[in-house]
Protein backbone atom coordinates (compact mmCIF):
# COMPACT_ATOMS: atom_id res chain seq x y z
CA UNK A 1 0.00 0.00 0.00
CA UNK A 2 2.09 2.57 -0.96
CA UNK A 3 0.41 6.02 -1.81
CA UNK A 4 -0.06 7.83 -5.21
CA UNK A 5 2.89 10.24 -6.03
CA UNK A 6 2.80 14.08 -4.90
CA UNK A 7 5.20 16.96 -4.31
CA UNK A 8 6.07 17.44 -1.08
CA UNK A 9 6.76 21.42 0.38
CA UNK A 10 7.42 22.29 3.68
CA UNK A 11 6.78 25.83 4.42
CA UNK A 12 7.88 27.69 7.37
CA UNK A 13 4.97 30.27 7.95
CA UNK A 14 1.23 30.71 7.35
CA UNK A 15 1.63 32.92 4.90
CA UNK A 16 3.73 30.80 2.78
CA UNK A 17 1.32 28.05 3.53
CA UNK A 18 -1.66 29.90 2.11
CA UNK A 19 0.36 30.95 -0.89
CA UNK A 20 1.08 27.77 -1.68
CA UNK A 21 -2.44 26.57 -1.33
CA UNK A 22 -3.75 29.21 -3.33
CA UNK A 23 -1.08 28.52 -6.43
CA UNK A 24 -1.40 24.78 -6.20
CA UNK A 25 -4.90 25.05 -6.49
CA UNK A 26 -7.58 22.14 -5.69
CA UNK A 27 -4.81 19.09 -5.96
CA UNK A 28 -2.58 20.40 -3.04
CA UNK A 29 -3.65 19.60 0.70
CA UNK A 30 -2.35 20.21 3.99
CA UNK A 31 -0.59 17.71 6.06
CA UNK A 32 -0.72 17.88 9.82
CA UNK A 33 -0.51 14.83 11.73
CA UNK A 34 -1.18 12.54 8.50
CA UNK A 35 -2.89 9.89 10.80
CA UNK A 36 -6.36 10.56 8.81
CA UNK A 37 -5.06 11.56 5.64
CA UNK A 38 -1.92 9.26 5.07
CA UNK A 39 -4.40 6.28 5.57
CA UNK A 40 -6.39 7.16 3.22
CA UNK A 41 -3.60 8.33 0.37
CA UNK A 42 -2.32 4.61 0.82
CA UNK A 43 -6.00 3.58 0.10
CA UNK A 44 -6.03 5.83 -2.81
CA UNK A 45 -8.97 7.08 -1.26
CA UNK A 46 -7.10 10.25 -1.75
CA UNK A 47 -4.68 11.33 -3.79
CA UNK A 48 -3.42 15.08 -3.41
CA UNK A 49 -0.99 15.83 -5.65
CA UNK A 50 0.72 18.35 -3.48
CA UNK A 51 1.42 18.18 0.33
CA UNK A 52 1.64 21.20 2.21
CA UNK A 53 3.30 19.70 5.38
CA UNK A 54 2.94 22.21 8.51
CA UNK A 55 5.03 21.01 10.56
CA UNK A 56 7.64 23.41 9.59
CA UNK A 57 5.39 26.50 10.74
CA UNK A 58 6.02 26.87 14.80
CA UNK A 59 3.27 29.50 14.42
CA UNK A 60 0.76 26.90 14.75
CA UNK A 61 2.04 25.23 17.83
CA UNK A 62 1.04 25.51 21.59
CA UNK A 63 -1.40 26.41 24.20
CA UNK A 64 -2.00 29.83 25.52
CA UNK A 65 -4.84 31.20 27.46
CA UNK A 66 -5.88 34.66 26.78
CA UNK A 67 -9.65 34.54 28.54
CA UNK A 68 -10.59 31.36 26.05
CA UNK A 69 -7.98 28.94 26.27
CA UNK A 70 -6.25 28.59 22.38
CA UNK A 71 -4.60 25.89 21.05
CA UNK A 72 -2.17 25.50 18.30
CA UNK A 73 -3.80 23.44 15.43
CA UNK A 74 -0.45 22.05 15.59
CA UNK A 75 -0.72 20.51 19.09
CA UNK A 76 -0.61 17.09 19.41
CA UNK A 77 -3.17 15.28 21.19
CA UNK A 78 0.12 13.43 23.23
CA UNK A 79 0.71 17.42 23.78
CA UNK A 80 -3.50 18.02 24.68
CA UNK A 81 -2.76 14.91 27.69
CA UNK A 82 0.81 16.78 28.57
CA UNK A 83 -0.92 19.92 29.44
CA UNK A 84 -1.37 20.56 33.14
CA UNK A 85 -3.68 24.32 31.95
CA UNK A 86 -5.72 21.82 29.67
CA UNK A 87 -6.20 18.93 32.85
CA UNK A 88 -7.08 21.72 35.32
CA UNK A 89 -9.19 24.43 33.67
CA UNK A 90 -10.69 22.01 30.68
CA UNK A 91 -10.54 18.11 32.02
CA UNK A 92 -12.92 17.38 29.85
CA UNK A 93 -10.48 18.02 26.72
CA UNK A 94 -8.17 15.63 28.58
CA UNK A 95 -10.58 12.73 29.35
CA UNK A 96 -11.41 12.86 25.49
CA UNK A 97 -8.26 12.90 24.02
CA UNK A 98 -6.97 9.60 25.87
CA UNK A 99 -10.11 8.11 24.31
CA UNK A 100 -8.79 8.69 20.98
CA UNK A 101 -6.82 5.81 19.40
CA UNK A 102 -3.60 4.60 20.79
CA UNK A 103 -1.02 6.16 21.96
CA UNK A 104 1.58 6.25 18.71
CA UNK A 105 -1.41 7.59 17.13
CA UNK A 106 -1.42 10.35 19.83
CA UNK A 107 2.13 11.48 19.11
CA UNK A 108 1.16 12.51 16.08
CA UNK A 109 -2.28 13.44 15.30
CA UNK A 110 -3.16 16.82 16.04
CA UNK A 111 -6.04 18.87 17.22
CA UNK A 112 -6.60 20.99 13.92
CA UNK A 113 -6.07 17.93 11.97
CA UNK A 114 -9.13 16.32 14.03
CA UNK A 115 -11.19 19.23 14.11
CA UNK A 116 -10.76 20.01 10.23
CA UNK A 117 -11.15 16.70 8.84
CA UNK A 118 -14.58 16.45 8.77
CA UNK A 119 -14.55 12.83 9.91
CA UNK A 120 -18.56 12.35 11.57
CA UNK A 121 -16.13 9.63 13.67
CA UNK A 122 -13.76 12.16 15.04
CA UNK A 123 -13.94 12.86 18.43
CA UNK A 124 -13.06 16.84 19.21
CA UNK A 125 -15.39 17.96 16.99
CA UNK A 126 -18.81 17.27 19.00
CA UNK A 127 -16.90 18.37 22.69
CA UNK A 128 -15.86 21.52 20.78
CA UNK A 129 -19.79 22.17 19.90
CA UNK A 130 -20.34 21.49 23.40
CA UNK A 131 -17.62 23.86 24.80
CA UNK A 132 -19.15 26.25 21.89
CA UNK A 133 -15.77 26.57 21.01
CA UNK A 134 -14.37 28.26 17.41
CA UNK A 135 -12.03 27.73 14.78
CA UNK A 136 -9.59 30.92 13.08
CA UNK A 137 -9.11 29.65 9.69
CA UNK A 138 -6.42 32.17 7.64
CA UNK A 139 -6.62 32.63 3.50
CA UNK A 140 -5.21 34.76 1.55
CA UNK A 141 -7.52 37.93 2.35
CA UNK A 142 -7.16 37.20 6.01
CA UNK A 143 -8.52 35.65 8.91
CA UNK A 144 -11.89 34.85 9.97
CA UNK A 145 -13.09 33.18 12.89
CA UNK A 146 -16.06 30.61 12.49
CA UNK A 147 -17.97 28.73 15.49
CA UNK A 148 -17.25 25.23 15.51
CA UNK A 149 -21.44 24.64 15.34
CA UNK A 150 -21.64 26.38 12.34
CA UNK A 151 -18.17 24.84 10.76
CA UNK A 152 -19.27 21.00 9.71
CA UNK A 153 -22.03 20.97 7.00
CA UNK A 154 -21.52 17.04 5.57
CA UNK A 155 -19.24 13.84 5.83
CA UNK A 156 -15.84 15.74 5.45
CA UNK A 157 -17.35 18.65 4.37
CA UNK A 158 -16.70 21.92 5.75
CA UNK A 159 -17.03 25.79 6.03
CA UNK A 160 -13.12 25.70 5.01
CA UNK A 161 -12.62 27.70 1.81
CA UNK A 162 -10.31 26.24 -0.88
CA UNK A 163 -6.81 27.95 0.26
CA UNK A 164 -7.60 28.30 4.11
CA UNK A 165 -5.93 26.44 6.55
CA UNK A 166 -7.30 26.35 10.11
CA UNK A 167 -4.47 27.80 12.75
CA UNK A 168 -6.18 27.87 16.04
CA UNK A 169 -8.96 26.66 18.04
CA UNK A 170 -10.53 29.05 21.11
CA UNK A 171 -12.31 27.73 23.77
CA UNK A 172 -14.35 29.41 26.14
CA UNK A 173 -13.07 28.12 29.51
CA UNK A 174 -16.19 26.37 31.16
CA UNK A 175 -17.65 28.04 34.77
CA UNK A 176 -15.28 27.26 37.86
CA UNK A 177 -16.98 23.88 39.42
CA UNK A 178 -18.24 22.91 36.24
CA UNK A 179 -19.38 18.98 35.89
CA UNK A 180 -18.40 17.49 32.54
CA UNK A 181 -17.91 13.98 30.93
CA UNK A 182 -17.20 12.31 27.60
CA UNK A 183 -18.87 8.77 27.30
CA UNK A 184 -17.43 6.73 24.47
CA UNK A 185 -18.40 3.22 23.36
CA UNK A 186 -15.89 1.56 21.36
CA UNK A 187 -15.39 -1.58 20.33
CA UNK A 188 -12.23 -2.08 21.62
CA UNK A 189 -9.18 0.43 23.11
CA UNK A 190 -8.41 2.50 20.05
CA UNK A 191 -11.79 2.39 18.05
CA UNK A 192 -13.77 5.38 16.87
CA UNK A 193 -16.75 5.76 18.92
CA UNK A 194 -20.16 3.51 18.01
CA UNK A 195 -21.63 6.60 19.39
CA UNK A 196 -20.86 9.17 22.37
CA UNK A 197 -21.66 12.15 24.16
CA UNK A 198 -20.23 14.79 25.60
CA UNK A 199 -21.68 17.18 28.57
CA UNK A 200 -20.66 20.40 30.15
CA UNK A 201 -23.17 21.41 32.50
CA UNK A 202 -23.42 23.58 35.87
CA UNK A 203 -25.26 22.74 38.72
CA UNK A 204 -27.22 25.22 41.37
CA UNK A 205 -28.97 23.67 44.57
CA UNK A 206 -29.13 20.80 43.56
CA UNK A 207 -30.39 20.93 39.81
CA UNK A 208 -28.95 21.75 36.25
CA UNK A 209 -28.08 25.50 35.96
CA UNK A 210 -26.36 25.48 32.15
CA UNK A 211 -26.23 22.20 29.84
CA UNK A 212 -24.41 21.07 26.62
CA UNK A 213 -24.73 18.60 24.93
CA UNK A 214 -22.58 17.08 21.78
CA UNK A 215 -22.95 13.96 20.12
CA UNK A 216 -20.16 11.88 18.39
CA UNK A 217 -20.60 9.63 15.02
CA UNK A 218 -24.00 9.04 15.28
CA UNK A 219 -24.48 11.34 11.99
CA UNK A 220 -22.68 12.73 8.96
CA UNK A 221 -21.68 15.59 11.29
CA UNK A 222 -21.03 15.88 14.87
CA UNK A 223 -24.52 17.54 16.37
CA UNK A 224 -25.55 19.24 19.36
CA UNK A 225 -28.21 18.25 21.59
CA UNK A 226 -30.17 21.31 22.17
CA UNK A 227 -33.61 19.46 22.89
CA UNK A 228 -32.17 17.16 25.28
CA UNK A 229 -30.19 19.84 27.12
CA UNK A 230 -33.18 22.08 27.22
CA UNK A 231 -34.98 18.77 28.90
CA UNK A 232 -32.36 18.78 32.25
CA UNK A 233 -31.98 22.12 32.75
CA UNK A 234 -34.36 22.76 36.36
CA UNK A 235 -34.30 19.38 37.06
CA UNK A 236 -32.58 17.30 39.37
CA UNK A 237 -31.71 14.44 36.83
CA UNK A 238 -34.16 11.99 38.21
CA UNK A 239 -35.14 8.93 36.19
CA UNK A 240 -37.90 10.55 33.87
CA UNK A 241 -35.62 13.42 32.89
CA UNK A 242 -32.70 11.05 31.89
CA UNK A 243 -35.18 9.48 29.78
CA UNK A 244 -36.37 12.23 28.05
CA UNK A 245 -33.59 13.73 27.32
CA UNK A 246 -32.02 10.27 25.77
CA UNK A 247 -35.24 10.05 23.68
CA UNK A 248 -34.82 13.94 21.89
CA UNK A 249 -30.92 13.29 21.86
CA UNK A 250 -32.09 9.95 20.06
CA UNK A 251 -34.78 11.68 18.17
CA UNK A 252 -31.63 13.98 15.97
CA UNK A 253 -29.69 11.15 15.46
CA UNK A 254 -29.23 9.22 11.84
CA UNK A 255 -26.44 7.26 12.01
CA UNK A 256 -24.60 4.71 9.02
CA UNK A 257 -25.10 1.07 9.80
CA UNK A 258 -21.65 -0.13 9.47
CA UNK A 259 -19.54 -2.61 11.07
CA UNK A 260 -20.35 -0.76 14.49
CA UNK A 261 -23.87 -2.02 14.55
CA UNK A 262 -27.29 -1.43 12.85
CA UNK A 263 -28.67 2.03 12.98
CA UNK A 264 -31.28 1.36 15.65
CA UNK A 265 -28.47 0.19 17.52
CA UNK A 266 -26.60 2.99 17.09
CA UNK A 267 -29.20 5.72 18.16
CA UNK A 268 -30.31 3.35 21.35
CA UNK A 269 -26.54 2.83 22.61
CA UNK A 270 -26.37 6.87 21.75
CA UNK A 271 -29.21 8.06 24.03
CA UNK A 272 -27.36 5.73 26.89
CA UNK A 273 -24.23 7.44 26.15
CA UNK A 274 -26.14 10.81 27.05
CA UNK A 275 -27.63 9.49 29.91
CA UNK A 276 -24.42 8.46 31.74
CA UNK A 277 -22.63 11.56 30.33
CA UNK A 278 -25.50 13.55 32.13
CA UNK A 279 -24.84 11.49 35.70
CA UNK A 280 -21.40 11.29 35.41
CA UNK A 281 -21.20 15.18 34.43
CA UNK A 282 -23.58 16.00 37.52
CA UNK A 283 -21.64 14.06 40.24
CA UNK A 284 -18.23 15.69 39.52
CA UNK A 285 -19.88 19.31 39.34
CA UNK A 286 -19.29 21.43 42.37
CA UNK B 1 8.77 11.97 -9.35
CA UNK B 2 11.91 13.36 -8.61
CA UNK B 3 14.00 12.52 -5.74
CA UNK B 4 15.04 13.65 -2.40
CA UNK B 5 18.15 13.73 -0.53
CA UNK B 6 17.38 13.38 3.13
CA UNK B 7 19.54 12.36 5.94
CA UNK B 8 18.39 11.36 9.73
CA UNK B 9 20.84 9.48 12.64
CA UNK B 10 19.33 6.15 13.55
CA UNK B 11 20.57 4.02 16.40
CA UNK B 12 23.22 7.21 16.48
CA UNK B 13 24.41 6.69 13.19
CA UNK B 14 24.39 9.55 10.49
CA UNK B 15 22.22 7.88 7.46
CA UNK B 16 21.32 8.75 4.21
CA UNK B 17 19.79 8.22 1.00
CA UNK B 18 17.47 9.04 -2.17
CA UNK B 19 13.67 8.61 -1.41
CA UNK B 20 10.13 9.89 -3.66
CA UNK B 21 7.90 12.06 -1.32
CA UNK B 22 5.66 9.09 -0.85
CA UNK B 23 8.40 6.51 0.37
CA UNK B 24 7.16 5.46 3.49
CA UNK B 25 9.63 5.83 6.40
CA UNK B 26 9.08 2.15 7.23
CA UNK B 27 10.09 1.17 3.52
CA UNK B 28 12.85 3.61 3.56
CA UNK B 29 14.45 1.98 7.02
CA UNK B 30 13.43 -1.57 5.68
CA UNK B 31 14.87 -0.95 2.21
CA UNK B 32 17.74 2.12 1.66
CA UNK B 33 19.23 1.39 5.24
CA UNK B 34 18.57 -2.94 5.08
CA UNK B 35 17.52 -2.80 8.74
CA UNK B 36 14.63 -5.45 8.79
CA UNK B 37 14.18 -5.42 12.13
CA UNK B 38 10.91 -2.83 11.90
CA UNK B 39 8.01 -5.16 10.70
CA UNK B 40 5.04 -4.38 8.22
CA UNK B 41 2.38 -5.61 9.48
CA UNK B 42 -1.36 -4.47 8.59
CA UNK B 43 -0.18 -1.29 6.81
CA UNK B 44 -2.92 0.61 7.83
CA UNK B 45 -1.59 2.26 11.22
CA UNK B 46 -3.47 -0.62 13.83
CA UNK B 47 -1.08 -3.30 14.51
CA UNK B 48 1.95 -1.41 15.69
CA UNK B 49 4.41 -3.75 14.33
CA UNK B 50 6.21 -0.33 12.39
CA UNK B 51 6.87 1.46 15.65
CA UNK B 52 9.91 3.15 15.72
CA UNK B 53 11.00 6.05 18.09
CA UNK B 54 11.56 9.33 16.88
CA UNK B 55 12.67 12.55 18.59
CA UNK B 56 11.55 10.47 21.84
CA UNK B 57 7.82 9.52 20.34
CA UNK B 58 6.56 6.18 19.26
CA UNK B 59 5.92 6.58 15.59
CA UNK B 60 4.23 4.18 13.41
CA UNK B 61 6.77 4.56 10.77
CA UNK B 62 4.50 3.48 8.25
CA UNK B 63 2.43 6.71 8.50
CA UNK B 64 5.05 9.18 8.01
CA UNK B 65 6.86 9.87 5.15
CA UNK B 66 10.63 9.31 4.78
CA UNK B 67 11.23 13.24 3.80
CA UNK B 68 9.50 14.05 7.09
CA UNK B 69 11.73 12.67 9.49
CA UNK B 70 15.00 14.81 7.86
CA UNK B 71 17.07 15.87 10.66
CA UNK B 72 15.21 13.87 13.20
CA UNK B 73 17.24 10.54 15.99
CA UNK B 74 15.55 7.96 15.19
CA UNK B 75 16.12 4.19 17.60
CA UNK B 76 14.92 1.06 16.24
CA UNK B 77 14.88 -2.29 17.69
CA UNK B 78 18.08 -2.56 15.65
CA UNK B 79 19.34 -0.10 18.43
CA UNK B 80 17.83 -1.45 21.74
CA UNK B 81 20.34 -3.58 23.17
CA UNK B 82 23.04 -2.24 25.65
CA UNK B 83 26.12 -0.31 24.06
CA UNK B 84 28.60 -3.56 24.96
CA UNK B 85 25.98 -5.99 22.62
CA UNK B 86 24.16 -7.46 25.97
CA UNK B 87 20.08 -8.03 25.76
CA UNK B 88 18.86 -4.33 27.54
CA UNK B 89 16.45 -5.19 30.27
CA UNK B 90 13.47 -5.51 27.92
CA UNK B 91 15.15 -7.58 25.44
CA UNK B 92 15.78 -9.95 28.63
CA UNK B 93 12.11 -9.76 30.04
CA UNK B 94 10.63 -10.91 26.41
CA UNK B 95 13.03 -13.34 26.96
CA UNK B 96 12.78 -14.56 30.60
CA UNK B 97 8.91 -14.46 30.19
CA UNK B 98 8.16 -15.67 27.64
CA UNK B 99 6.80 -12.97 25.95
CA UNK B 100 6.65 -13.84 22.06
CA UNK B 101 5.80 -17.04 19.90
CA UNK B 102 6.33 -16.14 16.46
CA UNK B 103 8.13 -12.83 17.30
CA UNK B 104 6.43 -10.56 14.30
CA UNK B 105 5.17 -7.97 16.48
CA UNK B 106 7.79 -8.06 19.22
CA UNK B 107 10.21 -5.48 17.41
CA UNK B 108 7.05 -2.72 17.61
CA UNK B 109 6.65 -4.11 21.49
CA UNK B 110 9.88 -3.48 22.41
CA UNK B 111 10.31 -0.11 20.73
CA UNK B 112 7.17 0.95 21.99
CA UNK B 113 7.57 -0.31 25.61
CA UNK B 114 11.46 1.27 25.67
CA UNK B 115 9.34 4.87 25.24
CA UNK B 116 6.81 3.98 27.79
CA UNK B 117 9.21 3.26 30.55
CA UNK B 118 11.01 6.28 29.77
CA UNK B 119 7.73 8.36 30.60
CA UNK B 120 6.91 6.02 33.67
CA UNK B 121 9.77 4.31 34.52
CA UNK B 122 7.17 2.15 37.23
CA UNK B 123 3.70 1.69 35.40
CA UNK B 124 1.11 -0.38 37.01
CA UNK B 125 -0.41 -2.76 34.82
CA UNK B 126 -3.22 -1.03 33.63
CA UNK B 127 -0.71 1.17 32.41
CA UNK B 128 1.28 -1.12 30.60
CA UNK B 129 -1.68 -2.77 28.90
CA UNK B 130 -2.88 0.94 27.49
CA UNK B 131 0.76 1.94 26.79
CA UNK B 132 0.73 -0.92 24.40
CA UNK B 133 -2.70 -0.86 23.08
CA UNK B 134 -1.75 0.65 20.04
CA UNK B 135 0.47 -2.87 19.30
CA UNK B 136 -1.03 -5.78 18.29
CA UNK B 137 -0.24 -9.21 18.67
CA UNK B 138 -1.63 -12.35 17.24
CA UNK B 139 -0.01 -15.11 19.48
CA UNK B 140 -0.10 -14.55 22.85
CA UNK B 141 -2.75 -13.01 24.60
CA UNK B 142 -0.60 -10.00 26.22
CA UNK B 143 0.06 -11.84 29.39
CA UNK B 144 3.56 -12.92 28.93
CA UNK B 145 4.60 -9.35 27.11
CA UNK B 146 2.71 -7.39 30.22
CA UNK B 147 5.30 -9.32 32.55
CA UNK B 148 8.04 -8.66 30.11
CA UNK B 149 6.98 -5.39 30.77
CA UNK B 150 7.20 -5.35 34.61
CA UNK B 151 10.56 -7.21 34.47
CA UNK B 152 12.32 -4.87 32.48
CA UNK B 153 10.50 -1.89 34.63
CA UNK B 154 11.46 -3.97 38.18
CA UNK B 155 15.44 -4.24 36.65
CA UNK B 156 15.61 -0.45 35.51
CA UNK B 157 14.46 0.50 38.56
CA UNK B 158 16.67 -1.54 40.70
CA UNK B 159 13.47 -3.22 42.55
CA UNK B 160 12.58 -7.01 42.66
CA UNK B 161 10.03 -8.66 40.05
CA UNK B 162 7.39 -10.40 41.36
CA UNK B 163 5.72 -12.92 38.74
CA UNK B 164 1.72 -12.08 39.52
CA UNK B 165 -0.14 -14.84 40.08
CA UNK B 166 -2.19 -16.21 37.16
C1 LIG C 1 -5.71 3.56 14.11
C2 LIG C 1 -6.32 4.91 14.24
C3 LIG C 1 -7.35 5.11 15.15
C4 LIG C 1 -7.93 6.37 15.29
N1 LIG C 1 -8.91 6.53 16.21
C5 LIG C 1 -9.45 7.77 16.39
C6 LIG C 1 -10.45 8.00 17.38
O1 LIG C 1 -10.83 7.10 18.13
N2 LIG C 1 -10.96 9.26 17.50
C7 LIG C 1 -10.53 10.30 16.72
O2 LIG C 1 -11.01 11.41 16.88
N3 LIG C 1 -9.58 10.10 15.79
C8 LIG C 1 -9.03 8.88 15.61
N4 LIG C 1 -8.06 8.70 14.67
C9 LIG C 1 -7.68 9.85 13.81
C10 LIG C 1 -6.57 10.67 14.42
O3 LIG C 1 -6.99 11.31 15.61
C11 LIG C 1 -6.08 11.70 13.41
O4 LIG C 1 -4.82 12.08 13.84
C12 LIG C 1 -6.96 12.92 13.22
O5 LIG C 1 -8.22 12.57 12.75
C13 LIG C 1 -6.42 13.87 12.13
O6 LIG C 1 -5.41 14.62 12.62
P1 LIG C 1 -4.04 14.70 11.86
O7 LIG C 1 -3.28 15.77 12.53
O8 LIG C 1 -3.43 13.36 11.81
O9 LIG C 1 -4.49 15.22 10.41
P2 LIG C 1 -4.15 14.78 8.94
O10 LIG C 1 -4.40 13.34 8.73
O11 LIG C 1 -2.82 15.31 8.56
O12 LIG C 1 -5.26 15.64 8.15
C14 LIG C 1 -6.63 15.27 8.12
C15 LIG C 1 -7.38 16.20 7.15
O13 LIG C 1 -7.47 17.52 7.66
C16 LIG C 1 -6.80 18.44 6.82
N5 LIG C 1 -6.08 19.34 7.71
C17 LIG C 1 -5.23 18.97 8.71
N6 LIG C 1 -4.81 20.04 9.40
C18 LIG C 1 -5.38 21.12 8.81
C19 LIG C 1 -5.34 22.52 9.07
N7 LIG C 1 -4.62 23.01 10.09
N8 LIG C 1 -6.05 23.34 8.28
C20 LIG C 1 -6.78 22.85 7.25
N9 LIG C 1 -6.88 21.53 6.97
C21 LIG C 1 -6.18 20.68 7.74
C22 LIG C 1 -5.89 17.62 5.92
O14 LIG C 1 -5.66 18.25 4.67
C23 LIG C 1 -6.69 16.34 5.79
O15 LIG C 1 -7.68 16.48 4.81
C24 LIG C 1 -7.47 7.46 14.50
C25 LIG C 1 -6.45 7.26 13.57
C26 LIG C 1 -5.87 6.01 13.43
C27 LIG C 1 -4.77 5.84 12.44
S1 LIG D 1 2.34 -1.78 9.70
FE1 LIG D 1 2.31 0.18 10.62
S2 LIG D 1 0.79 -0.02 12.11
FE2 LIG D 1 0.70 -1.96 11.12
S1 LIG E 1 4.40 -13.09 19.07
FE1 LIG E 1 3.40 -13.55 17.21
S2 LIG E 1 2.37 -11.69 16.81
FE2 LIG E 1 3.11 -11.37 18.77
Amino acid sequence: MIPGSFSYHRPASVTDAVKLLVDLGEDARPLAGGHSLVPMMKLRLATPTHLIDLHGIAALKGISRDGNLVIGAMTTQHELLASDEVAKSMPILHEAALLIADPQVRYRGTIGGNVANGDPGNDMPALMMALGASYRLEGASGARDVLAADFYQGAYFTALEPGEILTSVSVPVPAAGHGYAYEKLKRKVGDYATAAAAVVLTMAGGKVATCTIGLTNVHETPLLAADAAKAVIGTSLDAATLKKAAAAASAIMSPAADARGPVEYRKHVGGIMVTRALQRAASVAK
Amino acid sequence: MAKTHVTMKVNGAEVEGLVEPRTLLVHFIRENLQMTGTHIGCETTHCGACTVDIDGMSVKSCTMFAVQAQGSDIITVEGMANADGTLSALQEGFRMMHGLQCGFCTPGMIVRAHRLLKENPLPSEPEIRMGISGNICRCTGYQNIVKAIQYASAKINGVEFQEAAE
